[in-house]
């Protein structure tokens, strides 16, 4: 019974050492293929404008709630210590290095993860995978590595106009509603934050970025079993980037902001 | 004695030359054992019941399959054994018809049919356009179709835009996995008698593997039967329907009785 137990618990962690190595070795080659010849700049800019331009609406509309709430939330919690005069920093160092790169990702892993998921495993099972192989192309080179180098340059840009938008969310509700003086929000929203705030912040886009092409990548590119199987890395796309944005959020947190 | 010389004492160098060729998905042995040879100029047509490992056969030869054991020679050079660039260079020299066209939905027609061409940047994209044009015509399409999608085409329309992208680099080896599955009886033989025009005008050696009989006689000059996988008769093409092996005579008859029991799982 016990040797049993073990012995399911043994399966499941190689299958998890196995699925780790595989995603390594996986991002390792597509990594790889970035940075050698030839290179596919037309479809690096297609896939941009796919991550980036494509969800600016979602982004913009995540970006300026948030920052709406949390001026709310900020003046209810800091008025408790007589501290309302903090709202526009606590806004501010909030969107920048925490929720605009967060919830950026979150929305382009939903929407872009599942989409490129999607498109590479039907391409998987309908042979176009075998195809380019045939016909002279690398399909990692061609249908990967694009999708990584995209990644890694769209989210930081969606992240500068998250973070400007929900700062703007946090000054229509702090001048309408809460009554602080507009200028004098500004004022403070600029002197609290700090050039490092945006550009770690603009760090965490671009890893996640990644993450979020690498999961769309490796799930659809190994996918199997017609449509049911797409559908399966569809969800794993969304779900494992979603988790990993989570994930390296905090260690990009302890690495750069802690210490 | 040099396996060269073993080889120019016996006779002219096979194109294709597979010698031990095994594969295992699992615990199921898919490929077990195939010797085959396919002379330069020759199309062999193999067939056998779906699931039999036709496609496996045909990908492990291209190596998009790594076989578990065995070897694929093409013109004498050890396939699977060389690097990763020979590799690349001899299939640039393969021209491959997918069983569902596998056609590229996110490009145009016309890229689809120049695609291998601008990955070997061996023209500009006007000049592959116009050369996609030509290609187009050759299996009987018009150059305007080269701008529709592929999700706007027919099946057979598919299929012929498929042959066109596989003979556009004009390659030297041509293989086809079940060409005219899913087409009816006309533009079936429609296919096939492109395919023939194709195989005889470019030279090409061809393996064409099908269950579909009629496509198997008017595609192949020779023929072998897969089963449980192994190659269980090899022979000429015309001789399909009385090769005077019951297996292959149930299966080429289509006869419900014979050596052939079907795996039914209950």
């Amino acid at each position: 019974m016990l040797l049993d137990l073990v012995a399911a618990l043994g399966r499941v962690l190689l299958g998890a050492c196995q699925s780790a190595g595989s995603l390594a070795l996986f991002a390792l080659a597509g990594l790889s293929h970035v940075l050698r010849p030839p290179y596919y700049p037309r479809l690096v800019l297609a896939a941009v404008a796919e991550m980036g331009f494509f969800s600016l609406p979602v982004v913009a509309l995540t970006a300026i709630f948030t920052g709406m709430v949390l001026a709310l939330q900020a003046s209810t919690a800091l008025s408790r210590f007589s501290a309302e005069s903090a709202s526009a920093s606590l806004v501010v160092l909030s969107v920048t290095r925490e929720l605009g790169p967060v919830l950026a990702g979150l929305m382009v892993a939903g929407r872009v993860g599942a989409a490129t998921a999607a498109e590479l495993g039907t391409m998987r099972v309908t042979d176009q995978i075998d195809a380019l192989s045939t016909l002279s192309t690398v399909p990692m080179k061609y249908l990967v590595a694009p999708r990584l180098l995209a990644g890694i340059i769209a989210l930081p840009l969606l992240v500068v106009v998250a973070d400007i938008l929900g700062v703007l969310g946090g000054f229509i509700i702090a001048t309408l509603k809460l009554g602080f003086n507009g200028p004098t929000y500004i004022v403070a929203t600029l002197n609290h934050l700090e050039t490092a705030d945006v550009t770690l912040g603009l760090v965490k886009a671009a890893v996640f970025g990644f993450l979020i092409a690498l999961m769309g990548c490796y799930h659809g590119y190994n996918s199997k079993g017609g449509a049911q199987g797409v559908g399966a890395a569809t969800t794993m796309a969304v779900v494992t980037a979603s988790v990993l944005i989570l994930a390296f959020d905090y260690v990009l947190s302890e690495l750069f902001f802690v210490r | 004695m040099s396996a060269t010389v073993q080889r120019a004492m016996s006779g002219p160098v096979p194109k294709i030359r597979v010698r031990g060729l095994r594969k295992a998905f699992g615990g199921k042995l898919v490929l077990d054992g195939i010797d085959l040879d396919v002379m330069p100029g020759t199309s062999t047509v193999v067939i056998g019941g779906s699931g039999s490992g036709k496609s496996v056969l045909i990908k492990c030869i291209l190596g998009l399959i790594e076989p578990d054991a065995g070897s694929v020679e093409i013109d004498g050079k050890s396939l699977l054994d060389s690097p990763a660039r020979d590799r690349a260079a001899a299939r640039a020299r393969i021209g491959m018809l997918f069983q569902n066209g596998a056609l590229f939905d996110s490009l145009p027609v016309w890229e689809n049919v120049a695609f291998g061409l601008l990955a070997q940047n061996r023209v500009s994209r006007p000049e592959a356009k116009a050369k996609a044009a030509e290609v187009l015509s050759q299996v009987g399409l018009a150059a305007s179709v080269g701008d529709l999608s592929p999700a706007e085409l027919s099946g057979g329309m598919q299929k012929r835009v498929a042959l066109a992208r596989a003979i556009a680099a004009q390659p030297d080896m041509l293989f086809f996995d079940e060409p005219t599955t899913g087409l009816d009886p006309i533009m079936g033989a429609v296919i096939d008698g492109l395919i023939v025009d194709c195989v005889k005008r470019l030279g090409s050696t061809a393996i064409a593997i099908t269950h579909d009989m009629a496509s198997a006689q008017r595609i192949g000059d020779r023929a072998a039967m897969l089963l449980k996988g192994k190659l269980i008769w090899q022979g000429d093409a015309s001789a399909l329907l009385d090769s005077g092996n019951d297996a292959v005579d149930q299966f080429t008859h289509g006869r419900r009785d014979g050596p052939i029991q079907m795996e039914l799982r209950r």
